[in-house]
């Protein structure tokens, strides 16, 4: 999965600058020196709880150096606007190939951006850092033993 | 009683619609509060005025950008899920509307319907869900049937109108299979859907200033 190249980046879209931030920062704990482009789009402001789509596609825009980019979202309007962004990032300048280089990862999103970095950091693709991502959880249910399944 | 839309007469619709939600803003987050997360009617009332300012600072543009502007300015401003949903339901209007000057009653009502497509295609959700859908699919419905009836712009909208308001009463016994009032799963029953109460709002500020 390795290969060389520009990393993937990663896009934290959650409804508080706060919480998206901080993921962020525990993200760029894990990338073990590596340059992985961590960008944030959360909150209308620093205070006022909300996502913004425009913010979101400008965010893609500008993480997306070549590899593409894995956004993880908290929930909600998170997901919705992470959806709309893409057919936003014309109106924001994007590069034409980034909308098929961009995956909404349906991992959670504090252990999702942490694995994310880890991975990305690796030189993994960004289909690898979405799967990853997603099964974030996986070490926390097997450490606390937790069997229940949610109905498909 | 113009048969056409012109950009005043979108500018007129969505300052009515901006009054309404202001006027009906604490009663919009009540409903909320009862099955969301009370923010809808300050989230609505902020993006609206984004969507007013908008207005006043572009005052000759076409009915696409205008539309446009006003979709823009809702996904930034207003922060919950309404934003994307109304936001796409404008950003598809201004779409279909293309680079005419002006909408007659039909490409208006191609217009809203292209909307209502967008809102289903984000969204996800279906008539039934408990959601801003089951004020709107009825609207568009209805919009359509009077003009195809021959009826003028003005009279199909209040039918609209009256098909929305009709549509978010009925949101009242539903359980809600989409947004944040399905983690209430039953306990979501009894109450209106804000979405829908200011979807008929959305629909009967049309009425009151187009056609």
């Amino acid at each position: 999965m390795t290969v060389n190249g520009p990393p993937v980046g990663i896009v934290v879209v959650s409804h508080s600058r706060a919480l998206g931030t901080a993921a962020a920062e525990l993200a760029r704990e894990v990338t073990a020196g590596a340059d992985v482009p961590v960008s944030v789009a959360a909150g209308l402001d620093d205070t006022t709880l909300g996502t913004d789509a425009a913010a979101i596609a400008t965010a893609i825009a500008t993480t997306d150096r070549g590899a593409g980019v894995v956004v993880l979202m908290d929930l909600g309007s998170a997901v919705l606007s992470a959806e709309l962004a893409l057919d936003l990032l014309d109106d924001v300048g994007a590069d034409p190939a980034t909308r098929d280089r961009t995956v909404l990862c349906p991992g959670p999103l504090v252990e999702g951006v942490v694995v994310a970095a880890a991975t990305a950091a690796t030189g993994a693709n960004r289909d690898q850092v979405s799967a990853d991502a997603a099964a974030a959880l996986g070490p926390k249910r097997t450490h606390l033993g937790y069997s229940w399944e949610p109905a498909p | 009683m113009a048969e056409t839309v012109d950009p005043e007469a979108l500018g007129r619709w969505l300052c009515a619609f901006a009054d309404a939600v202001r006027d009906a803003a604490d009663e919009l987050t009540a409903l909320d509060s009862a099955i969301g997360d009370a923010d809808h009617g300050a989230n609505m009332r902020r993006g609206m005025t984004a969507v007013v300012g908008k207005l006043e600072s572009a005052p000759d543009a076409g009915p696409a950008a205008l539309l446009k502007s006003a979709g823009m300015a809702l996904v930034s401003t207003v922060g919950g899920a309404s934003g994307p949903l109304y936001g796409t339901l404008f950003l598809r209007m201004a779409t279909a509307a293309g680079d005419r000057t002006e909408l007659d009653a039909a490409g208006f009502a191609a217009a809203l319907r292209a909307g209502l497509d967008g809102v289903v295609a984000r969204g996800k959700a279906a008539p039934g869900d408990k959601t801003m859908l089951d004020a709107l699919v009825p609207a568009v419905d209805a919009l359509d049937a009077r003009l195809a009836e021959g009826n003028g712009l003005r009279d199909a909208l209040r039918a609209a109108a009256d098909a929305a308001d009709a549509g978010s009463d009925a949101t009242i016994p539903l359980v809600a299979r989409k947004g944040r009032a399905s983690y209430l799963g039953e306990r979501s029953a009894g109450h209106r859907d804000p979405g829908a109460a200011s979807t008929a709002l959305l629909v009967r500020a049309a009425a009151e200033t187009l056609g």
